[in-house]
């Protein structure tokens, strides 16, 4: 009895410190320093501010911060690209820890997150001193009032990347200037037995938003002064429109289906499927990176302004481009703001960005440099890409307004999307089921809605 | 086991209820429930950190509501009200109900064929075969996942190169038509190896001597294997039907991994659980995510209760 009350014994104290080892790994005391960093930091001795980030090129972003700060050093991690890393984001947010210093964030969630508490407002930690490096624009995009909750790094304007090689196969001497004109020469070249045109990928939701807001839709109305207000018009007359156009598009088979950033539609991207890809000023180096435009493909894409629904007043909008935001999580906001406004702020880091077309960077030192400007792009066969299409679009645009629950918006534009695609609903119905959803969730979530 | 008799075991079987305990028989059954209590330990120790504080911090959460723009409040039920009138939840529930209602009978129907050939034929080939139907349990779900994803790719898989050489293109199995037969692919070849070897297990527990009479009654194989060793494989067949039953109405990790390639067709309100997920960690609504996964629980117990209900004079693992 003795011998079996001794094994009970040992095996429960073996269970207990079993499970002691399994909480310990996790939690750790306040003073200890990140150790999961994806980069080696070799200056031991300085205070580490942890970052999230998915730019393709962070690894010599990081590198440089580093090797430029002797004060505070970065600990990495790459906690997946987009809406992969604001759900890990989320998480932390409601869980109260487990949230990085800094985080990587698009301007269309910074709203989203400011309305949990989850960002630091950084104005009072030397965001005076790099105020002229970026347009009233760039700064408004991530800003409530006069508090700031993030620095701008790069912008999305969009435009029309097109491959030069179909077009000309087809005898299209001119990219369509107009959506009339676009769905025209899709037609002419389904007709004449050519590829698909483009592509209405449904898990990219901010790209129709942005086309609904290009036509004169404003899809919400939010000031983030009256936190509790929101307009929700989702199915005004402009984003119908919009929805019908490519709805009409899908259902005529002059454009494709396929979810984007997928292996399916990249490899078709390579295969010369799509003769239009309808993106911002970071696309081409997502795409090169997956290896699209090299071998065979090399030098066969061009790049046009998007097209208007009215050539005579042109209006340009934007997807993505990305900004460091720090956390209300970070144990040392004025250190994690210096990361903030510092990482992905110098010469080396922002040249190798624009180089590679990871980013359109916002920085005006940058914008206004005649090696950026006369940029020569290898992957638009040397078109000067930034001065004719880019930057004009860029200088044009006039920020968008998000709503505080645009995590849920863009899933429920998504699963609409998706049904379009299916040829089950017409673009109008998709829009009042949108907006049935977002009202019904917005008065859910206590808001004060106005349709 | 023995630990567990020990523990419940000490009572004093002298007669007087009454009579008093010496200090030493008070001590020594002090000492045998404290045995018992230590075995107990290492369970109850996982038991009650990993399931039951869980679920009862789930039940908490799911009784309070959290609005963007109004914070927490006390809301007692409200969250599973609003559940069971969701069309989203109530459409992931009928979606897994009409899945088991088709996927379960294959499963069993693959299965048991496997395991009454594997049973019948006892060669070399037969055990290498009884290791290939188990393998793809042995692959994790997520990477079976994967590689489904890959064999249904449009522009990858080889199924399409297999269509090609006729000249058609073939149905990408994860779109909105194919879906449903597409994942239950995916989920059969999942499973069925395992329910085989707990069939093939039972099967092999059966006394040979009932084949020789059968044999000497002049049954043929086919007799033999539909009137002997299924009756007597029963009650391993209602084992697997629980199973299956409770996980497939669990739905979550397949849906979850092919939701990126699947084109749209597999949504954040799919199946409950993910419904759950997508609550929980793309909405911020882990109170109502809580609430659902407990509906669900409820679902899930009363299909399995409505099933014991009607197999019960049939089994007797479980009555």
């Amino acid at each position: 009895m003795k011998k079996s009350a001794l094994i009970a014994a040992v095996s429960a104290i073996a269970m207990a410190s079993l499970l002691a080892a399994c909480t310990g790994g996790g939690g750790g005391t306040d003073t200890a320093k990140p150790t999961n960093c994806t980069n080696k930091i070799t200056k031991t001795d300085a205070p580490v501010v942890s970052v999230w980030g998915w730019y393709p090129n962070m690894d010599k972003v990081v590198e440089n911060f580093n090797s430029g700060h002797d004060d505070v050093q970065v600990c990495w991690t790459n906690a997946g690209q987009g809406g992969d890393e604001y759900d890990k984001f989320q998480t932390a947010v409601s869980a109260g820890k487990g949230a990085p210093d800094v985080v990587m964030l698009e301007a269309d969630r910074v709203a989203n997150f400011v309305i949990q508490g989850a960002l630091v407002d950084i104005s009072k930690y030397g965001v005076d001193a790099v105020k002229d490096n970026f347009s009233a624009g760039a700064w408004k995009d991530v800003s409530v009032g006069d508090a700031v909750y993030a620095a701008p790094v790069d912008g999305g304007p969009m435009a029309m990347i097109y491959r030069s090689d179909v077009f000309a196969k087809y005898g299209i001497t001119t990219p369509p200037t107009t959506w009339a004109e676009y769905q025209e020469d899709a037609q002419k070249v389904k007709d004449a037995g050519g590829p698909l045109f483009g592509d209405l990928g449904a898990n990219v939701p901010a790209v129709m938003m942005a086309l609904e807001i290009q036509k004169g839709a404003t899809p919400f109305e939010y000031d983030p002064t009256s936190p509790k207000d929101v307009t929700v018009k989702a199915d005004d007359q402009d984003s119908k429109d919009v929805l019908d156009y490519w709805a009409g598009l899908v259902k005529n088979g002059l454009v494709g289906t396929q979810d984007q950033f997928t292996p399916d539609y990249i490899s078709g991207v390579v295969g010369g499927d799509y003769a239009t890809y309808i993106s911002a000023a970071w696309a081409p180096g997502y795409l090169s990176g997956a290896g699209v435009g090299q071998g065979d493909d090399a030098g066969k894409f061009a790049v046009a302004p998007l097209p208007q629904w009215d050539a005579a007043n042109p209006v340009s909008v934007n997807w993505g481009g990305s900004a460091f935001a720090v956390t209300s999580q970070a144990k040392d906001p004025k250190l994690a703001a210096e990361v903030a406004l510092g990482i992905y702020a110098d010469p080396a880091s922002l040249k190798d960005g624009w180089e590679n077309q990871i980013i359109f960077p916002l920085n005006q030192g940058v914008l206004k440099s005649d090696e950026f400007i006369n940029a020569q792009v290898a992957f638009f066969n040397g078109q000067t890409a930034n001065k004719d299409i880019y930057i004009p679009a860029e200088n044009a645009y006039k920020g968008f307004t998000y709503s505080p629950f645009q995590a849920y918006y863009y899933a429920q534009l998504q699963e609409v999307l998706t049904k379009i695609n299916g040829g089950e609903i017409s673009g109008s119905d998709a829009a009042t089921e949108l907006q049935k959803a977002l009202v019904a969730y917005a008065k859910d979530q206590g808001f004060t809605v106005k349709e | 086991m023995t630990a567990d008799a020990v523990a419940v075991s000490p009572r004093p079987t002298t007669k007087g209820r009454a009579a008093p305990l010496t200090p030493g028989q008070r001590k020594a059954r002090r000492r045998h429930s404290i045995t018992g209590w230590l075995f107990i330990t290492p369970f109850a120790v996982v038991f009650v950190v990993f399931l039951v504080a869980p679920l009862l911090y789930a039940l908490y959460l799911s009784l309070f509501t959290k609005g963007l723009a109004t914070g927490t409040t006390f809301t007692l039920f409200a969250n599973y009200v609003k559940a069971f009138t969701d069309p989203q939840f109530l459409s992931g529930v009928w979606f897994v109900i009409r899945f088991s209602i088709v996927l379960i009978p294959v499963q069993m129907i693959v299965s048991l064929a496997a395991a009454l050939v594997l049973d019948a034929v006892t060669t070399r080939f037969a055990r290498f075969s009884r290791l290939m139907i188990f393998l793809p349990y042995a692959v994790p779900a997520v990477i079976g996942a994967l590689m489904w994803g890959f064999l249904y790719s449009p522009s990858f898989g080889p199924l399409d190169q297999i269509f090609s050489l006729f000249g058609a293109h073939a149905p990408f199995l994860l779109d909105k038509d194919h879906v449903f037969g597409g994942l239950m692919n995916v989920v059969t070849w999942q499973w069925a190896g395992y329910y085989m070897i707990i069939i093939y297990a039972a099967l092999q527990g059966i006394d040979p001597s009932l084949y020789e009479a059968a044999k000497i009654d002049g049954a043929n194989a086919w007799q033999v294997a539909t009137r002997i060793k299924i009756p007597l494989v029963t009650n391993a067949l209602l084992l697997i039907l629980v199973f299956a039953l409770i996980g497939t109405l669990q739905f979550f990790s397949e849906p979850q991994v092919l939701r990126p390639i699947a084109n749209g067709s597999i949504t954040p309100d799919f199946t409950p659980n993910i419904y759950a997920y997508s609550q929980a960690f793309s909405y911020a609504s882990f109170n109502y995510a809580s609430a659902i996964s407990f509906s669900l629980g409820i679902v899930v117990f009363i299909c399995v209760y409505i099933f014991l209900f009607l197999t019960r004079k049939r089994g007797s693992f479980l009555s």
